[in-house]
């Protein structure tokens, strides 16, 4: 049962993405690509992509755009209600004791912890864009390097570095930069 | 004020800052601190601040998040879903909208060109969010905070560890911290 397998996979990601935003994506790929296969890793980046440049959320962008590919309109609302459960449960039971109690201490000790690791997990789904970026999934090899990809990548960096450049500006320039490169070979 | 008014007034005041909003959930929420704290005085200064905490640690996507700590606290459980439904709304929309015409678009020559330019560009914002967050992770100075940070990205970027066990034993390790620091407090 399709709808059922979207609602339990963004349930997943839901209830574990702690950190907000760019969390939920090593999650999201976990789940989408390397579990169930709904998404290559070319279109996963085409939905980091649309994510950030639409309003809302990453996770229920993701949720929208992988239950309308797999499930229609229904299957968009099952993986969107599974993505959301686990923070309304959780958020007004925490928001209740907190407006009881007032006592986060234990929160701030877990979110301590697991800050690491989720750059670090950010980390890792950004290496496998990159990885598919460089190479599209083929061999990784120094001859088989897309020169272009690289470049682009590089002058992003930089201007996210050292200008005040907004992220959707600079992945717009990067988008128009390939278009242009190979128009005029 | 009356119950409706307030709902009401929660529902048109989240959408808008929902379908208005680009760029992530820390920005959604200092939003929604000038709107309800500064614009409409209906959250003191410092509980507005707890909530932001509380908004952050959960699980889940900070914006939805904060609309559902903002709703509960100004309405309760009805507020809390009016927040919601109009958190996601937005989104919903305009995300069908375009996957419906995905297939057709990724096909186009210039579309598929620009996305494929936009990996690199996405590639680049990531690494550039990395290089934020964990600078703040070293600059702790803590030597498990490090030690976490490099172990995780072993074990999913090298061993290919399934992210939800590192998640969850993330999260057994600060219960236990938590813990250990009490007893030692008591």
């Amino acid at each position: 049962m399709i709808y059922w397998q979207l609602f339990l996979s963004f349930l997943q990601i839901g209830a574990l993405s702690f950190g907000g935003g760019y969390a939920a994506m090593p999650l999201i790929e976990a789940q989408i690509v390397t579990s169930h296969g709904w998404l290559t890793t070319t279109e996963f980046a085409d939905l980091v992509t649309i994510a950030e440049m639409t309003p809302g959320p990453i996770a229920v962008n993701a949720a929208t755009f992988v239950g309308t590919k797999i499930g229609g309109i229904p299957g968009a609302l099952a993986a969107t209600a599974g993505c959301i459960l686990p923070a309304c449960v959780l958020v007004t039971l925490i928001a209740g004791l907190y407006l009881k109690y007032r006592d986060l201490s234990v929160l701030q000790s877990v979110l301590g912890t697991l800050r690491p690791a989720v750059v670090a997990m950010i980390a890792s789904a950004g290496v496998s864009i990159l990885l598919n970026a460089f190479w599209g999934g083929g061999t990784i090899s120094l001859k088989e390097t897309n020169v272009i990809m690289v470049g682009i990548f590089v002058l992003c960096f930089v201007l996210l570095r050292r200008t005040k450049w907004s992220p959707i500006a600079v992945m717009v320039l990067a988008g128009v930069l390939n278009l242009a490169i190979s128009m005029f070979p | 004020m009356k119950r409706k008014h307030v709902l009401w007034k929660l529902f048109v005041s989240t959408l808008y800052l929902s379908a208005f909003t680009f760029g992530g959930g820390y920005v959604i929420v200092t939003l929604m601190k000038e709107k309800f704290v500064d614009e409409l005085h209906w959250i003191e200064e410092d509980e507005m601040l707890d909530l932001i905490a509380i908004a952050q640690s959960a699980p889940g996507a900070i914006a939805v998040n904060g609309a559902i700590v903002v709703g509960y606290k100004l309405a309760g459980l009805p507020g809390a879903l009016v927040a919601i439904a109009a958190t996601i709304l937005p989104p919903f929309v305009v995300i069908s909208a375009i996957s419906f015409f995905y297939a057709l678009f990724r096909d186009n020559f210039v579309v598929s060109r620009l996305l494929a330019g936009m990996q690199a560009g996405v590639a680049a914002v990531i690494a550039s969010v990395v290089w934020d967050m964990g600078g703040k992770v070293v600059k702790q100075k803590s030597v498990l905070s490090v030690g976490i940070m490099l172990a995780a990205f072993m074990a999913v970027c090298v061993y290919r560890v399934n992210v939800v066990i590192v998640i969850l034993t993330c999260i057994g390790l600060g219960i236990l911290r938590a813990l250990l620091a009490g007893r030692k407090k008591a």
